[in-house]
């Protein structure tokens, strides 16, 4: 192959994986946030995704509200969906162990997608890109104007996360939670609203990442699955439970995902994120950033 | 236990109905596959979310050997499980020495793996489409060629199963695991090697789906990837959540119900299935966490607590 052409096309599935990377990455960072305070894998994250996008079609190219408004409207609408998820499928469990709830949510995303598949039918939706569709030349690739804007949506979760978990009171009894449930309750901190705070604030980065990626990749109602277990791949390699883990994971994966498309074969393109995560648990099951005591503390 | 025993004996004057046999020898099949799940989860507390990339291996192990090659399908049918138990030694072997997580997400990994293998590899499997052309099965010249003949077939088998699974239940590995149940730190303490009684129980459920997989081939006769999928995989679990993930017994009802709900009864849903089967997960385990066979002792609980 041509030097150039070569360098070209790894620049371009660097871009592409960067750009689906930050995706990866905002669900390994909702996985995390519910995981630290409730120990749960909710599988029903990557249905946020989903949702974000669809609604953000149904607000702005159905209803024709101004793309800000959508936007925002958006957010609070999955937001609440989250809190939903954590009011109806998870406290109301009365014996919960680790695995029903995992069970719950499993349950909860079989519905979400159901919902999904009743309103918006199975066909894909597009959303008018955020600053347009003219592409930039980079090094010899094209990068999508859109594609700035979800690794933006990534930089901005990342600061407001650190800002929320180190500066606000909020964020600091949320990681009291997270760390010990008990000691929490004991200094006050009602740990049921934390947890519902976790998930609001999952379903939230998800739906970020959700509108997002729609206006470059569409969205359908099935997607929740994918997104979700790649999302989860993100997050095992980042180390379960690391905020800069998920981050890295999330990137390491989307380039992981995109070189093995472009290199290797593009009808397996979905394998190598999971087959990197069955690697991974063989060989690394701490991740990259996580801590190996942690695994061995079973609960579940 | 023997009511097992007799309750195929009485449903052969049923067939009033007669296509419900044939939803029973899917609940038949069905049943072969979650027993050891349901053993998997009840007693060693993990999860698989990837139990239909088994059953499918069994399936496409049993189709692919008996039609390209024209294997006997008995001798293909272990083949079948011996893939299986090698896979599973493999992914469980590490995933079980860590939280349970690991195990639930390596298995919808590997099961989407290999649903994406079965759907990719067009030469050996066919494809999306399918592979058909897969013979039946017969045991010295008899035949299992009819509805009747393969509802014994199956059903026996799965008796056999049932016997067996009771027997390691009751035997040093059940005991071990219900140790492990109550504290696992605790069965640790004991000197019990919890990490290798879950990886038994993890080979055993998987070598059942296997076999279960075949039988599936062998009497529909055809194979494709779309019943190997994630959303079968939830069906095995919903299947052992409203029997009753406590007890094997759970594995029976909840196949059976399944069964009749998936070809029969939520025909009328379509493709709302989904949604219907989610809500069933849901309602079941927040109002019957030990399923249709706890519901008894659950329903005189609460009478008991009405009497005060």
């Amino acid at each position: 192959m041509d030097q150039a052409v070569f360098w070209q096309m790894l620049v371009q599935y660097l871009i592409t994986g960067l750009t689906i990377g930050s995706v990866y990455a905002m669900v390994a960072v909702g996985f995390n946030i519910i995981y630290n305070v409730t120990e749960i894998i909710n599988l029903a994250q990557g249905e946020f995704v989903v949702l974000g996008g669809l609604v953000m079609v149904l607000l702005q190219v159905q209803f024709g509200l101004h793309p800000l408004i959508a936007f925002c409207l958006t957010i609070m609408v999955v937001l609440g969906i989250g809190m939903l998820l954590d009011r109806l499928a998870i406290r109301t469990i009365r014996q919960p162990t680790v695995l029903t709830l995992i069970i719950a949510t499993i349950a909860a995303s079989m519905i979400i997608k159901g919902s999904a598949m009743y309103v918006w039918g199975k066909d894909p939706y597009d959303l008018p890109a955020f600053s347009g569709r003219t592409p930039i030349a980079f090094l010899g690739a094209i990068i999508q104007p859109q594609a700035l804007w979800i690794f933006g949506f990534l930089i901005l979760v990342v600061v407001l996360l650190t800002l929320f978990f180190e500066r606000t009171i909020l964020g600091k009894a949320m990681k009291a939670s997270a760390d010990n449930p008990e000691a929490a309750t004991l200094v006050g901190i009602n740990v049921n609203h934390m947890i519902l705070l976790s998930f609001a604030l999952s379903a939230a980065i998800g739906a970020l990442a959700g509108i997002g990626l729609t206006p470059m990749a569409l969205m359908e109602y099935d997607r929740g699955a994918m997104l979700g277990i790649k999302g989860f791949a993100a997050v095992i390699l980042g180390g379960l439970g690391s905020f800069p883990g998920a981050v890295l994971g999330g990137l390491l994966l989307g380039l992981i995902e995109s070189l093995g498309a472009g290199y290797i074969s593009s009808g397996y393109k979905d394998a190598f994120a999971l087959i990197a995560l069955l690697l991974l648990l063989f060989l690394k099951p701490s991740g990259l950033l996580g801590n190996v005591a942690i695994l061995k503390l079973k609960k579940f | 236990m023997l009511v097992m025993l007799l309750v195929p004996w009485v449903l052969k004057l049923v067939p009033g109905v007669s296509h419900y046999l044939d939803i029973l020898v899917f609940a038949g099949i069905y049943t072969l596959a979650t027993i050891g799940l349901s053993m998997l989860m009840g007693y060693a507390g993990q999860i698989s979310l990837g139990h239909a990339a088994f059953f499918g291996i069994g399936a496409y192990v049993s189709g692919i050997l008996t039609v390209r090659y024209g294997w006997n399908p008995w001798f293909c049918m272990f083949v079948g499980v011996i893939v299986c138990v090698i896979v599973s030694f493999l992914i469980g072997t590490p995933c079980l020495k860590l939280q349970g997580h690991y195990l639930a997400m390596a298995t919808l990994a590997f099961g989407i793996i290999v649903f994406i293998v079965f759907s990719e590899e067009i030469e050996m499997t066919g494809g999306p489409d399918g592979m058909g052309g897969i013979p039946g099965l017969s045991l010295f010249g008899f035949k299992f060629n009819s509805v009747l003949s393969y509802y014994y077939l199956v059903w026996g088998v799965v008796t056999i199963a049932f016997l067996f699974s009771v027997n390691v239940i009751q035997s040093r590995i059940g005991r071990a695991l219900r140790a492990l149940h109550s504290s696992e730190t605790g069965a640790n303490a004991m000197g019990i090697n919890v990490s290798g009684y879950k990886l038994q129980i993890f080979v055993y459920s998987a070598v059942l789906a296997s076999v279960a997989g075949s039988f599936y081939a062998h009497y529909i006769n055809f194979v494709s990837p779309g019943s190997f999928d994630v959303h079968f995989s939830i069906k095995l679990l919903i299947m052992i959540v409203v029997g009753g993930m406590y007890s094997i017994w759970g594995a029976v009802w909840g196949s059976i119900l399944i069964a009749f709900l998936s070809l029969e009864w939520l025909e009328m849903f379509k493709e709302f299935e989904v949604l219907a089967y989610g809500v069933i997960l849901l309602l079941v385990t927040i109002f019957l966490p030990n399923g249709l066979v706890g519901l008894p002792a659950q329903v005189m609980g609460w009478v008991e607590k009405r009497k005060k």
